[in-house]
């Protein structure tokens, strides 16, 4: 099922490494961290002496990068595992990864590779979905990724692909308005036809970020403010969904805490405007 | 010669699927070209379609570029020392042979370099790699709940086994590769700053070129995690071998026979294994065992 708490938590940022003595040490109001998993799947140390000192001030959604559902290769075992002893710890509301795959045959590209968008294909990942679902007992919310190539083999569009995988899995949407954005730009497609088409009552959560565009590709890079263009898939977002959790993603030439903070809250204006309307 | 599989036409299957995503695996890990390009037999026209702005293959090649990009940052970060020791063009193309022989097989990046010691040829640079393996075992690895020196007393020797932490890693080098790291770091905390930058720039270029000597010198070395920083531990021989041999699962007697066997009889072996496991068990070393008796 599609998270149901999700629309009280308000605006969040990532939790990254440049931040943890401000967090720490200052204890910010911020509404709630979303964590990468995997930072975190490890049996001691640092990582989690910060992540224990963080949960007790502070709501953690669980964001991963490697449970790769679209890999034609059953589920790792090892990471579910660890996955499921972190989401005890934490205790998220629902944990999202990215709708993508990312390794085969035992080899690891550690990226976030596209999916060929094909009705086996579909089937095939929203079983994954509801796989992990069920051994993690937690819902999950799956990512649509940015993307620089498409597959001659594709026999539909990416937002009917990503409609397919949720309406068999029953699962959430982690909607990346960033990622829309920088997609339509590599393939050519209107990103607002994407935001009608997808089921609005499943979008958990909504990701914002910047991005970098050179001669013939724009690359999601999460080192910038978030342009125009992309607020504005944005404010749609909100019109069409709701008041939908909704998290900065700024992951290199990381700000100050207050910078990347005050950036996330400029979506407050959306959420308000859709609120009085 | 050319033996990639090729692509199906279509994707109705989970082997499809799979075929499709081992043909384009196989085309990212491919060593890029000297301009860190794709190579041009990937054959991407298969499976990639163009756009108006890009070949198939200029597609592929972003992805290819990210792979390599980003993994030899991971190593970048993960072994300053080792980039500090064989100078950055060395160590580039050894992280690239690297990668090619042993393409990561773990969910996690962290696990990058567990090879890498073992591929490297010379002893210096694999007494360098092993330090720089340990620390990232030291950094994240468990600490058990900790034996005390009071739960060790009126124990039999015979018959008492210590498990070793799982965040403490004693090595044996030929190379003085602590006091190295720690000069290293003294005389430029940059290098580890700066390796967390990704791309080498002139800071990390200045740290390499001030890198201290690597000496030659047998070393007994402990590399740990104490209240969530990592240290350096030397030891003498006889106390490496008694905790190693504890960690192999022998008892405590037969740890210390084995590892005082050709040891000086003359010294007073009672207070120093005495005072030994008093510092182990302040350090905390020590847990339950985890291997059965051997």
């Amino acid at each position: 099922m599609p998270p149901t708490s999700a629309h009280s938590l308000g605006i969040g940022i990532g939790l990254r490494v440049p931040h943890y003595r401000h967090i720490l040490d200052e204890k910010p109001v911020c509404d709630w961290f979303e964590i990468i998993s995997e930072n975190f799947m490890v049996d001691g140390g640092r990582p989690l002496e910060v992540l224990d000192s963080i949960l007790e001030q502070y709501r953690v959604v669980q964001h991963g990068v490697a449970m790769y559902l679209g890999n034609a290769d059953p589920l790792d075992r090892d990471h579910l595992k660890k996955l499921k002893r972190l989401v005890k710890r934490t205790k998220t509301p629902w944990l999202s990864d990215h709708l993508c795959w990312g390794s085969v045959g035992g080899r690891c590209s550690h990226d976030l590779l596209p999916m060929p968008y094909t009705m086996s294909v579909a089937k095939h990942t929203a079983a994954k979905i509801r796989q992990a679902s069920d051994f993690l007992e937690v819902p999950i919310c799956v990512e649509n990724v940015s993307s620089y190539a498409e597959f001659r083999q594709n026999e539909m569009t990416e937002w009917e692909f990503l409609t397919e995988v949720v309406e068999r899995a029953d699962c959430g949407i982690l909607l990346d308005v960033n990622n829309i954005y920088v997609s339509s730009e590599n393939h050519g497609f209107d990103p607002h036809e994407y935001l009608r088409a997808v089921p609005h009552q499943r979008v958990g959560q909504i990701h914002i970020a910047g991005h970098t565009r050179l001669d013939h590709v724009v690359l999601d890079t999460h080192d910038h403010p978030v342009p125009d263009p992309v607020w504005a898939l944005y404010a749609e977002a909100i019109r069409l969904c709701g008041d939908t959790a909704t998290l900065l993603e700024w992951d290199d030439r990381i700000p100050s805490f207050d910078e990347v903070h005050a950036e996330a809250l400029k979506a407050n204006r959306y959420l308000h405007e859709h609120a009085h309307a | 010669m050319n033996t990639r599989t090729p692509s199906p036409g279509r994707i109705s299957s989970t082997a499809d699927l799979r075929a499709l995503q081992s043909t384009m695996a196989a085309a990212l890990m491919q060593p890029l070209t000297e301009r860190d390009g794709l190579r041009s037999d990937v054959g991407a026209e298969e499976f990639i379609a163009p756009n108006s702005r890009l070949t198939s293959s200029q597609r592929l090649e972003i992805y290819a570029r990210q792979y390599w990009f980003r993994l030899l940052d991971c190593l970048y970060d993960d072994y300053p020392a080792l980039r500090a020791v064989l100078g950055q063009r060395r160590f580039h193309q050894l992280c690239r042979d690297y990668l090619t022989a042993h393409p990561s097989t773990s969910w996690t990046l962290r696990n990058l370099g567990s090879q890498l010691s073992s591929f490297i040829q010379d002893p210096r640079a694999r007494d360098v790699a092993r330090v720089e393996w340990a620390q990232t075992l030291a950094f994240d690895e468990a600490l058990r709940k900790p034996l005390r020196i009071d739960d060790l007393l009126g124990a039999d020797p015979s018959a008492l086994r210590l498990g070793l932490q799982p965040c403490v890693v004693p090595l044996v080098l030929d190379h003085a590769v602590d006091r190295f790291i720690t000069a290293m770091k003294k005389s430029d905390a940059e290098v580890r700053g700066a390796a967390s930058q990704a791309h080498a720039g002139a800071s990390t270029r200045r740290s390499v070129a001030r890198a201290p000597r690597l000496k030659r010198e047998r070393v007994h070395l402990v590399v740990h995690r104490h209240d969530n920083r990592l240290y350096f531990k030397r030891l003498a021989p006889e106390a490496f071998a008694i905790l190693t041999a504890l960690g192999d699962g022998l008892t405590l007697a037969d740890a210390i026979g084995l590892a005082l066997a050709t040891a000086d009889p003359s010294a007073d072996w009672p207070a120093q294994i005495r005072a030994w496991f008093t510092d182990w068990s302040a350090l905390g070393w020590f847990c339950k065992p985890t291997l059965g008796p051997r």
